[in-house]
């Protein structure tokens, strides 16, 4: 009987050591850094929201300071999402009619708040708190992006814990004057890492204890 | 005065052949071995041990899917005993894969020739009770799928290494290892004898599977001399992991500072303790085996005395082990260590040391008798008592230094559920399924090694 695979199959042999090593490591690549991926993190993804507020709008084109909304985001953990109430203060007096308002006006109406989709939304176990990095001179825009130019949310980070390390290692080179956190226009000095340093020492961060595991996950 | 020095002296017998008489040229062992595999007809025992290995097997899924769905709470766990069956299983497991790379790699850089029938099915028991052991740990973590980056050190996106100081991540290379080079080991011993197979096949889907698995091999000149490279290199690579597979997972006990896992003498006596078993669980394959395809001129009974030699060596080193156990814990004056081994012999798991004791090294002594090494029956009978006997020395080294340590506020006692019989059961399940399947489908025994003890194909290179 002749044989299946004769001898011109023998390419296959040689092309299968090849492939199968180049197959692996790019499987390997993959799967090491699907963590990374901005789709799998849905880093510059906009999420449906029940009203499609707009940063653009609110920040950008009227001025208004983040705090007038996210209230808490000096003092506490949470930044704060504001209730109906803020968004009524104009829109009880200006686009009364708009249509695309009307979940808003019928949650003041109802007294149920609206119920915003989670953008940044970081696992249980992790601990983060706003007040200690708006504090030390962290700019918002350093970890949400150029909010200001935002139509509707998004995550502008992955929020990955290498992420947060790569700061927490070295906070000089991201961190800012106080005045500015709030600034999105904010543009690093050329020598930003030894004027971080200043403001590293003159804050009082404490770089020594920042990577240790209990600082985030308690 | 020179006559009657000639009677007195020993008669030299030569040793008694590899072979039983019936094989006597390379036809009759090809066609023997293949008639194994190219057969519609399969015996019914077969059926019996793979329907009930795929009954086990059935158990495991479910146990798995029910451990994944609720926790690893279903285990009898808990404080103190954080580690109780699983542990005990990954170590009897690995430990018995440990005689299948013995025989093939060791005793092939020693020459030892009889090795050559019983290497293929050793190595292959060896694959599976890693993959039987490899499914504990596994398991354990009870989310396997994020146990990647537990186990593996790699870049991930958090930053985060294992640690690279604990003897739990020496485990996984030296298994990962081994694996490796076991399962390479393995196939490339067969590629030659797939090729035969391709050969006979008369069914073009048999043909085809063959063909694939067979890679092209021609039995060339240069196919041989390279080949034989091969093995020669891969058994030196296979060798060092003999005796360092078991030693890192020792460590795993005696980098800790428990009492009872805190000696330097664990290394060796846990290789040895590996042999031990792994010897054990290739005689309670083998015996059935050979009984059941006819194999008796090719694992005679010569096989099985050597075999019975080497568990009869491995049991008194154990032995050794226990006993310098016992006077260490006595020597370093320790209240902890004293305590521990009062604990182990007359504590509330006493009954299973002795049980160790009378298992592991009092019934192996039979093997001191020819006559005992050369029955079968005598033989599975000690192998099944071995197996037990490891089984015990695993949980009696895991539970009972576990249970009662420094504190005792926390002593508490261990006690296994359903669910980890059900996992134990269903890789032993897992374990005679792939045996048997590798027995109906794969060359058995190295046909082309065992041609090579043919009187007319024994000239030493
Ligand atoms: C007019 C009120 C208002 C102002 C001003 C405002 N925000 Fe918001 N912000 C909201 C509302 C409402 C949401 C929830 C809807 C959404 O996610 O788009 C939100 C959501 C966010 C989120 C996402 C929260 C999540 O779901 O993870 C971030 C980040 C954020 N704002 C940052 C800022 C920053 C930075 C500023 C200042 C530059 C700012 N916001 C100014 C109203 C405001
Ligand atoms: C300081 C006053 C003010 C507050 C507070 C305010 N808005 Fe507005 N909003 C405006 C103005 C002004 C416009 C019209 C903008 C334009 O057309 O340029 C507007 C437009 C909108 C629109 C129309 C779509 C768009 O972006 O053009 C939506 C939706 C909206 N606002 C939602 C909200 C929600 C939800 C809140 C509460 C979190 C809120 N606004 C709070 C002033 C405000
Ligand atoms: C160090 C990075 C960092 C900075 C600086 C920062 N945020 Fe955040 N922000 C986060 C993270 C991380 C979350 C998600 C928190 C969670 O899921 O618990 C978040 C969530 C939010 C939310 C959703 C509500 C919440 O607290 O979970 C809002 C609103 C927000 N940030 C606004 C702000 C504003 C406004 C500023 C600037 C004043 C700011 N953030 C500065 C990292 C930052
Ligand atoms: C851009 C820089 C930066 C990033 C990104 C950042 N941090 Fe921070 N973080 C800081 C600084 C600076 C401090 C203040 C340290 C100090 O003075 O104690 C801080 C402090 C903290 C603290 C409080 C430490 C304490 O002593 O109480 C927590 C918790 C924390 N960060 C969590 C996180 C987490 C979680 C993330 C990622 C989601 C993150 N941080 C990302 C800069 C950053
Ligand atoms: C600056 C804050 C921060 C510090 C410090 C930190 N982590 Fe994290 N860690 C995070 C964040 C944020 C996540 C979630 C995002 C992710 O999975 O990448 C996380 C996730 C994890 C996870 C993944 C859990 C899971 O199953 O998904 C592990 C494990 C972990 N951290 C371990 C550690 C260890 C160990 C340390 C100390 C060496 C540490 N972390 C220090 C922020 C931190």
């Amino acid at each position: 009987m002749p044989q299946i695979f004769g001898r011109s199959f023998n390419w296959f042999a040689n092309v299968s050591i090849v492939g199968g090593i180049a197959g692996a490591s790019l499987l390997l690549g993959i799967l090491l850094n699907i963590n990374r991926l901005d789709y799998v993190s849905h880093v510059g993804m906009p999420k449906d929201q029940p009203v499609p507020f707009s940063h653009k709008h609110h920040v950008a084109g009227m001025g208004i300071d983040c705090r007038y909304c996210h209230t808490t985001v000096e003092e506490s953990a949470f930044a704060g999402i504001p209730p109906t109430e803020t968004c009524m203060s104009c829109h009880s007096l200006i686009w009364t009619e708009a249509p695309m308002l009307e979940p808003v006006r019928a949650s003041f109406r109802d007294e149920m708040p609206l119920q915003w989709t989670r953008i940044h939304d970081l696992p249980d176990f992790v601990y983060f708190k706003h007040d200690i990095h708006i504090a030390q001179g962290i700019g918002c825009q350093t970890c949400h992006g150029n909010v200001d130019a935002m139509p509707l949310m998004w995550k502008a980070q992955t929020l990955n814990m290498e992420w947060c390390l790569e700061c927490h290692r070295a906070p000089q080179d991201f961190i800012r004057p106080r005045e500015e956190v709030f600034n999105m226009n904010w543009v690093p000095p050329a020598n930003q890492s030894a004027a971080g340093m200043e403001l590293v020492k003159k804050y009082g961060v404490q770089t020594s204890q920042l990577t240790d595991c209990s600082v985030c996950h308690l | 005065m020179s006559e009657s020095s000639t009677s007195t002296r020993q008669q030299y017998t030569p040793p008694p052949p590899e072979l039983g008489p019936g094989q006597t040229s390379h036809t009759s062992i090809t066609e023997k071995i293949t008639s194994i595999v190219l057969t519609p007809h399969t015996p019914y025992q077969w059926f019996i041990v793979v329907l009930i290995g795929l009954m086990l097997v059935g158990l495991l899924q479910v146990s798995i899917a029910y451990l994944l769905y609720e926790g690893i709470g279903i285990w009898g766990l808990n404080v103190p005993v954080g580690w109780g069956f699983a542990i005990i299983h990954f170590v009897w497991w690995i430990g018995i894969g440990h005689a299948g790379t013995l025989i093939s790699a060791i005793l092939l850089l020693f020459r030892q020739k009889w090795r050559t029938s019983i290497n293929r099915s050793a190595e292959a028991m060896t694959i599976f009770a890693v993959m039987c052991a490899g499914m504990f740990p596994l398991i354990h973590t009870g989310r396997p799928w994020l146990a990647a980056y537990w186990l593996f050190p790699y870049p991930n996106s958090m930053a985060v290494w294992p640690q690279f100081r604990s003897p739990l991540i020496w485990d996984v290379f030296a298994v990962s290892t081994y694996f490796t080079v076991s399962l390479v080991f393995w196939f490339l011993g067969m590629v030659p004898d797939l090729a035969s197979f391709r050969d006979r096949a008369k069914h073009r889907v048999t043909r085809v599977i063959y063909g694939v698995l067979a890679m092209g091999w021609r039995g060339s000149a240069v196919h041989w001399e390279r080949y034989e490279m091969t093995s020669l290199m891969l058994a030196g690579l296979a060798t060092p992991l003999v005796l360092s597979v078991h030693s890192v997972i020792s460590l795993d006990f005696s980098v800790s500072i428990l009492p009872g896992w805190h000696t330097t003498i664990f290394p060796p006596y846990f290789v040895a303790g590996a042999i031990y078993a792994g010897f054990a669980m290739v005689l309670l394959l083998l015996i059935p085996i050979r009984r059941l395809y006819g194999l008796q001129d090719f694992i005679t009974l010569r096989h099985l005395e050597n075999m019975g030699k080497v568990m009869l060596t491995a049991g008194l080193i154990v032995a050794y082990g226990y006993f310098m156990e016992q006077f260490i814990a006595w020597y370093s004056a320790s209240v902890y260590e004293g305590f521990m081994m009062q604990n182990r012999m007359f504590g509330d798991y006493g009954s299973f040391y002795w049980a160790l004791i009378l298992c592991n090294i009092a019934i192996p002594q039979f093997l001191w008798s020819k006559r005992v090494r050369r029955n079968t029956v005598w033989l599975m009978f000690i192998s099944f008592v071995i197996s037990v006997g490891m089984w015990l020395e695993r949980f009696v080294i895991v539970i009972t230094s576990l249970h009662a340590d420094f504190m005792p506020s926390s002593w508490d006692m261990f006690y296994p559920t359903f669910w980890d019989w059900a996992t134990y059961a269903g890789t032993i399940g897992f374990f005679l399924f792939a045996f048997f399947l590798f027995v109906r489908g794969m060359p058995v025994i190295a046909a082309h090694e065992i041609r090579t003890l043919l009187p007319f194909g024994k000239k030493e290179k």
